[in-house]
């Protein structure tokens, strides 16, 4: 079964791309690692960071397509998941400094000894170990989509009103985790770490690793979201987007099918998330922000919403851009970002992906026509002289 | 009978002057007598200085209160050559001297000539306490009230004398409230009898207030045991009735609070819920409402000081017709190609929006702007237990004002009656000749330019800044939303409960916590009535 679930998932264009993130896994670190710094083909640790970081937002904007292009729900919380996974793996970093804390407290992070806190509040238990913390990067976003799905689908919540009450959850969160109480660092965050898994993380090889491990999670992220549109239950799910009412009255438990993909969306949010803090070195509210969310939708519909492939261009390149046009041009750049959204919903409903691949398909079709075509004139030749 | 009448009208004049003249001498006579006590002043130390102030009260004469507060001010003076005291006031290197007694001008004199007189506190408090007793029968009902009040905020048993004579002969019945009032304080403060003491905590507690309550606490630990109990049950009054007037005082904010979010969502209502346009740069248009007030009070600085208070007036009509003309631009240039992919509006408005927000820091810079508040707007004022400013209690007004305004126009006018058959069914609408694309515009127009004026509200109680618009886009879709999308009467009823609702849980959750259970009670709420609080029925809800 579940080799029919991968072979399914392989279309073309995903085993390729998928091929590809794997190479750019094993060479951008030996780039790093193995070249001399002076060496034309050598990658500076900024730029492998820097791409990795890219690689988690794609995930991000992948998630997010799995429900809005298949399934039409617009969440405009997706980064509130991202978020949770970060601070997940935040808080295991955080344990890991230990005692080289300015504070110098074995058990308290810096910002507890600073509130007066004496001892660890329960939710910090069992982050000291990499397992748990990876699990709740996962758990915590997944279980938060679950119930929250589970009461808005069932109730039948969709569309915009969907959307602003996504918007609404992650308002709320910013809101909490900016907290002093709440026991995540409030205002600043979770910073200053140390190292991961015993390796110092600023290293570059550590800083390699993750982008490989970013990479990896990518393309297998990628592989799984590709089998679940491919299998029966992505069909469901297509029709729950396009004919909701319809699909239910057919019989199809419309709110599971959402949930499920609302749950699954919001797991990979985590791990995109969890992948995300250490190579940025820090995690705070901020990343709750209402405007996050909406950027990760902004990747999504210009790379090509509904193309799996497209929300990993999108990220990248609108995020590339960013980088390129903030520093060179710092009052130019929002204007281009609000730009692109107007020209790309205008212009570019499908994306770049979902352009490209409309061109694709119909210069082979054109083809094929014309190909049917002179097979026919062939035919007919034969028959006009006899 | 000539010679009679006349012998009649002399002799009644005769009367008449004579009387005058003895009236004249004894006010003379009594005149001297003051000269003589004021000029007292200037010899004695602080001991015979107080009695001499107590003497001066004692006369009743409202002719030396100016010499009290000159005094308490440290302005009096006596002239070294005579000994005669004198008013001074600083006129360049000099004093200009003034009478004691009448304020006539006299002259001006070097410094040296003059000796001050000096004024410690036990004398300052016994002028005070004098000058409460002297104003206590100033003819003036206003100093009276004054008088009284000053009393009631400091009392003292010394003024229990003054109180009684006052009582006694006070016709106005304001005044003569908070002199009762004053002088049950001061029995409080004294060592009256017991009985006298327990009707004064009944006429305290009846005044109410936060004063009467530190007055009721001081009293109750001094108090004698017969009194103890009607203290406490008069603080316990009193207690309750300052939790009622801080109930009253949250509500009131909150109701400021909904005031604010129904005017940054009532454009929203429109754009948003009769439209459908998910309409992310509408904080945007709030932001330039608020910069168009900025630049119109920039120019009558410059130009026309003498128009300030008008300003918001004139930038009100200004601002609707430039975020109005932003929002013709918009629709016309971009959501028009847009109808029916709501999610779609979604990004190009967001992007429209962060266009809108670097252009205006590209042209006024990132940092705040100053925008004042017309005299008419500042300032506060007290309605019993709570405290109103002026520009909080206009912008509910005006929120309600554009509230009636727009339901008017789309109840009870032509063009409102055409956009509502654009929503509603838009192929009906043409086919009854209805020009859509031409509604779609002007109605887009409208809530930009409501926002707008929104904005010129905001900018009396907000930081005009680019990043304005960004504070109130979430919370006017959570208006939209709860209330119920293309009501605008749920507008109004969300608009306010939210702003109550926040401002109520706010001193038990605190601010932070308070905006998060609302939020969570908004997303509660959802799931409970998808639609908002008033739902729109019928067909047009499927469209």
């Amino acid at each position: 079964m579940i080799t029919s679930f991968v072979l399914k998932a392989l279309d073309r264009n995903i085993v390729v791309v998928a091929a590809l993130l794997l190479a750019l896994a094993a060479l951008v670190p030996a780039l790093n690692l193995l070249t001399a710094p002076d060496h034309a083909l050598h990658v500076p640790t900024y730029i492998v960071s820097l791409t990795g970081k890219y690689l988690t937002y794609a995930l991000l904007a992948l998630a997010l397509d799995l429900v809005w292009g298949f399934c039409g729900i617009l969440s405009l919380g997706h980064a509130a998941f991202f978020a949770l996974g970060g601070y997940a793996m935040g808080m295991y970093l955080m344990r890991q400094i230990g005692a080289r804390g300015s504070y110098g407290n074995p058990l308290l992070p810096d910002f507890m000894v600073f509130l007066n806190w004496k001892e660890l509040p329960w939710f910090w238990y069992g982050f000291d170990m990499f397992w748990f913390a990876a699990l709740m990067a996962v758990l915590v976003p997944g279980l938060l989509a679950f119930v929250f799905g589970w009461f808005a689908f069932r109730s039948r919540v969709n569309g915009v009103y969907l959307s602003i009450i996504t918007q609404a959850m992650t308002f709320a969160l910013l809101l909490a985790f900016f907290r002093n109480d709440m026991g995540f660092g409030g205002n600043n965050g979770l910073t200053d770490f140390k190292d991961i898994l015993g390796f110092n993380i600023q290293s570059d090889g550590t800083r390699s690793a993750l982008f490989a491990a970013s990479a990896v999670a990518l393309a297998l992220s990628l592989v799984i979201a590709s089998g679940i549109v491919r299998s029966k239950y992505g069909k469901v799910l297509a029709g729950v987007r396009d004919a909701e009412s319809r699909t239910r009255f057919l019989g199809y438990r419309v709110e599971h099918v959402k949930l499920f993909a609302f749950t699954v969306s919001a797991m990979m949010a985590g791990v995109a998330g969890a992948l995300y803090v250490p190579q940025v070195g820090i995690i705070n509210p901020g990343e709750f922000e209402p405007a996050n969310s909406i950027e990760v939708v902004i990747w999504t519909a210009v790379g090509g919403r509904g193309t799996l492939i497209g929300p990993i261009v999108g990220a990248i390149l609108v995020n590339g851009g960013k980088s390129i046009f903030t520093a060179a041009f710092p009052e130019f750049w929002l204007f281009a970002l609000g730009g692109l959204f107007i020209l790309v919903t205008l212009f570019l409903p499908k994306g770049i992906v979902g352009t490209a691949r409309h061109a694709v398909e119909r210069c082979r079709e054109h083809g094929r026509a014309r190909k049917a075509e002179e097979a026919h004139a062939h035919t007919a030749e034969p028959q006009a002289a006899e | 009978m000539h010679a009679r009448l006349i012998h009649h009208f002399l002799q009644c004049l005769l009367i008449a002057i004579c009387v005058t003249v003895t009236m004249l001498a004894t006010d003379l006579k009594a005149a001297d007598g003051l000269r003589a006590m004021v000029d007292a002043l200037g010899g004695g130390n602080f001991q015979q200085n107080q009695k001499q102030v107590e003497a001066l009260a004692g006369t009743g004469d409202p002719k030396v209160v100016p010499a009290l507060e000159a005094l308490a001010a440290g302005d009096l003076y006596q002239r070294k050559a005579d000994g005669v005291v004198f008013i001074v006031r600083p006129a360049g290197g000099n004093f200009t001297l003034v009478d004691a007694l009448t304020g006539e001008a006299g002259g001006e004199v070097p410094k040296a000539a003059l000796e001050k007189i000096k004024v410690n506190n036990g004398l300052r408090r016994a002028i005070r306490s004098a000058l409460g007793g002297l104003t206590l029968m100033s003819p003036d009902a206003g100093v009276r009230l004054k008088a009284a009040s000053t009393i009631l905020r400091a009392p003292s048993a010394d003024a229990l004398e003054g109180l009684d004579a006052a009582l006694a002969a006070e016709k106005d019945g304001a005044v003569k409230a908070v002199l009762e009032q004053a002088r049950a304080a001061s029995v409080l403060v004294s060592n009256r009898p017991a009985d006298e003491k327990k009707a004064a905590v009944a006429t305290v507690v009846k005044t109410g207030g936060r004063e009467a309550l530190s007055l009721l606490s001081a009293a109750l630990s001094s108090a004698d045991e017969s009194l103890r109990p009607d203290i406490e049950a008069g603080i316990d009054q009193i207690e309750d009735q300052l939790a009622l007037w801080a109930a009253g005082q949250n509500i009131w904010y909150g109701l400021s609070l909904g005031s604010v979010l129904l005017l940054a969502a009532i454009g929203l209502a429109i754009t948003f819920g009769v439209m459908g346009i998910i309409n992310m740069a509408h904080g945007e248009m709030v932001m330039l409402g608020a910069y168009t007030t900025f630049v119109v009070q920039q120019v009558i600085r410059t130009s026309f000081p003498g128009l300030f208070d008008w300003s918001l007036a004139i930038a009100l009509p200004l601002a609707f017709l430039v975020t109005g003309a932003v929002g013709l631009v918009i629709e016309r240039g971009i959501i028009r190609f847009l109808y029916g992919r709501p999610l779609e509006t979604l990004l190009s408005t967001w992007g429209v929006s962060l266009i809108l927000q670097q252009a205006v820091r590209s042209i006024f810079g990132p940092t705040n702007q100053e925008v004042g508040n017309p005299s008419w707007m500042s300032g506060a004022f007290e309605l019993g237990g709570l405290t109103i400013t002026w520009n909080r209690m206009w912008i509910i007004v005006f929120s309600l004002a554009v509230f009636a305004s727009l339901l008017f126009l789309l109840k009870k006018t032509p063009m409102g009656l055409q956009m509502r058959a654009v929503t509603q069914n838009r192929r009906m609408a043409a086919s009854m000749g209805i020009r859509t694309p031409w509604i779609d515009a002007l109605t887009f127009a409208l809530g930009s330019g409501i926002a707008g004026i929104a904005g010129v509200a905001l900018s009396q109680i907000d930081n005009v800044s680019p990043n304005l618009g960004q504070g109130y886009i979430i919370d006017s879709f959570m208006v939209v939303v709860f209330g119920g999308v293309g009501n605008l009467w749920g507008t109004l009823v969300g608009a306010f409960t939210l702003g109550i609702l926040n401002k109520v849980l706010e001193p038990y959750a605190g601010a932070v916590l308070g905006k998060i259970l609302v939020l969570v009670l908004i997303i509660l709420f959802i799931q409970k009535r998808p639609r908002g609080l008033f739902a729109l029925k019928g067909r047009a809800v499927e469209a």
